[in-house]
């Protein structure tokens, strides 16, 4: 009896792991297959699984395209500037949340909570006003400083939590030591939460990278685009090339994919953060 | 000596105040500053276009709130998160249950669970686009769904008025499940062993362990994975706004893409940051929920 149920709960898992792997993988390789393939072959009927003129014609173009090249351009610059940013702001401010005790550091924390709350799309009516005032209309800076906004909140917490786990001990040695704070934050602090900085980095590496409503909004000219929104002026621009769009959102994803695949551990602790104590 | 001691006090005082310097500048440049001001948008009559806008009180709040549009918007939008919540529940539970089971080796679950997660890797753009492409008149979901006499025609899932609204929901359930499963996984991975063991030798059956066991030991995860995944659909734009752009005749409109028409194609303003500003207060309600639970918890 049990042996006869034990079998029927190991069929209903590996049923449950096929059409999982076919719900989360397929939709991902169809846009791979699809990168490969003459445009004429991407709505055959019945469809061509593995063209027999698959080719990386797609890629090349892109490369070859010096606008397209830009969007990535683009996109890696600002996303790195936001990630070094967040880091050295976050690892001040998680400093002195981790080790003062000072007015109005529990209001402070409270907003720095509940900014993870507020709508980007709030905000992008003031902020357009206040871009163009601040005369950085259609700059990286437009971006980098929005984006700021909405990755600092979750450094802070990340990080200030990583240094809480850290002994103050260690930090008061260094400041007998002669050392002063502000190496004791940088020599001994930061190298010991390297782990945790790289999961924190990580994400707002994903964050700043995905962004898509202030990079349609508060750039305007295609030199300044970043990937998420050149993917889809290419709908408009080539009249639905869908071996490109496909081969450009595969090249668009894979610096996530690489950080991943490679990085998994720190990737999770990175996600779980939000929700599991 | 007394006043070196003094100063000495004074610097550990404002010590803490300038490591948080630069945060607290771009907080209130970036943050306190532009609520302060689509408040105030919300309260007069021509915001930006106007160079001398008047002040009307709530005017525009009587006008939102009275508009056909608005309300439709906020039907869809409450469709599009409360199906997405439940299924992306679901699915992430389901998902962790499985990929903890001690039926399958350490590979197979490593494999799947990358497998698993892999949506949540990809932007919104990128997964507007692979599923317009999917979800073509003459893409491979017709395909399959007419070749498996599911149905003796195709559906034109993103272009009709009855089941648009369905297609942008799955596809956001699609990317937004690995979320659940990655935290549930974690929850799950940190239940002892010794409480399902105590509730085998009890002869607990599989579904009330998990009902006395399972759920109530991710409870708290739960509750911050839903108040978080519903401030993060309520606001989802980029995906629908690629996908249908609100369309057809707002069968997919949200308050997301509702803001973002008033104020990128008609240039209401004024229109736009009252919605957002009604937005802004559902969330930081459900914000102010989230810091208690957090607090809570710790």
């Amino acid at each position: 009896m049990v042996g006869r149920k034990k079998l029927w709960v190991k069929i209903l898992v590996i049923l449950i792991l096929i059409i999982g792997t076919l719900w989360a993988g397929f939709p991902i390789l169809w846009m791979m297959l699809n990168s490969f393939k003459p445009n004429a072959e991407i709505f055959a009927w019945p469809p061509v699984w593995i063209s027999k003129s698959a080719s990386f014609e797609a890629y090349i173009k892109i490369f070859h395209n010096p606008e397209q090249v830009r969007f990535f351009i683009n996109s890696y610059v600002i996303a790195g500037i936001v990630v070094c940013l967040t880091l050295v702001v976050g690892i001040m401010a998680s400093y002195a949340f981790s080790r003062f005790n000072f007015r109005g550091k529990e209001f402070i924390n409270t907003v720095i909570v509940a900014v993870q709350a507020v709508p980007p799309i709030t905000l992008l009516i003031p902020y357009l006003s206040l871009i163009v005032a601040l005369k950085i209309y259609n700059t990286y800076w437009a971006l980098v400083l929005t984006y700021l906004v909405f990755t600092l909140p979750y450094c802070i917490l990340m990080t200030t939590g990583y240094f809480n786990t850290i002994s103050r001990a260690l930090d008061e040695a260094v400041m007998i030591d002669g050392g002063s704070r502000w190496y004791a934050l940088w020599k001994v602090l930061v190298p010991t939460s390297i782990p945790g900085l790289v999961s924190v980095g990580m994400y707002t590496f994903m964050q700043a990278w995905n962004e898509y409503l202030f990079a349609l909004t508060l750039t305007k000219t295609n030199e300044m685009r970043t990937v998420p929104v050149g993917i889809n002026l290419l709908m408009g621009q080539h009249a639905y090339e869908w071996n490109q769009m496909m081969a450009m959102s595969v090249l668009g994803s894979l610096p996530i994919l690489i950080l991943f695949l490679f990085f998994q551990k720190y990737f999770i602790a990175g996600m779980t953060s939000g929700a599991v104590k | 000596m007394n006043t070196a001691n003094q100063t000495a006090k004074i610097r550990k005082k404002i010590t803490p105040y300038m490591y948080l310097m630069p945060t607290i500048v771009l907080m209130v440049i970036l943050l306190v500053v532009p609520i302060c001001m689509v408040i105030k948008f919300s309260m007069l009559d021509e915001a930006i276009t106007s160079k001398a806008p008047s002040f009307v009180g709530i005017k525009n709040y009587v006008k939102v709130l009275t508009d056909k549009n608005f309300w439709n918007a906020a039907k869809n939008t409450m469709f599009f998160v409360l199906v997405s919540i439940v299924a992306h529940m679901v699915i992430g539970m389901v998902f962790a249950m499985v990929l903890n089971t001690r039926y399958l080796s350490s590979t197979t679950k490593g494999l799947c669970r990358v497998i698993f997660a892999l949506p949540w890797m990809f932007t919104a753009s990128v997964i507007a686009i692979l599923w317009r492409l999917m979800m073509n008149p003459s893409g491979i979901i017709n395909y399959l769904i007419v070749t498996l006499h599911l149905s003796p025609e195709g559906v034109d899932w993103l272009a009709s008025r009855s089941v648009a609204l369905i297609a942008v929901t799955i596809i956001n359930i699609w990317s937004g499940y690995p979320f659940y499963m990655i935290s549930m996984l974690a929850g799950l991975q940190g239940i002892s062993t010794d409480m399902y063991e105590a509730s085998a030798l009890d002869g607990a059956n599989g579904i009330r362990t998990f009902i006395h066991i399972t759920l109530p030991s991710l409870k708290p995860i739960l509750i911050s994975l839903i108040m978080l995944d519903f401030v993060w659909t309520l606001q989802q734009f980029a995906l629908i706004w690629m996908t249908t752009g609100g369309g057809p005749v707002g069968s997919t409109e949200t308050i997301a893409t509702y803001i973002y028409k008033q104020a990128f194609s008609k240039y209401k303003y004024s229109i736009a940051s009252t919605a957002a500003v009604l937005l802004l207060i559902i969330c930081i309600i459900i914000g102010i929920f989230y810091v208690r639970h957090q607090r809570s918890e710790e």
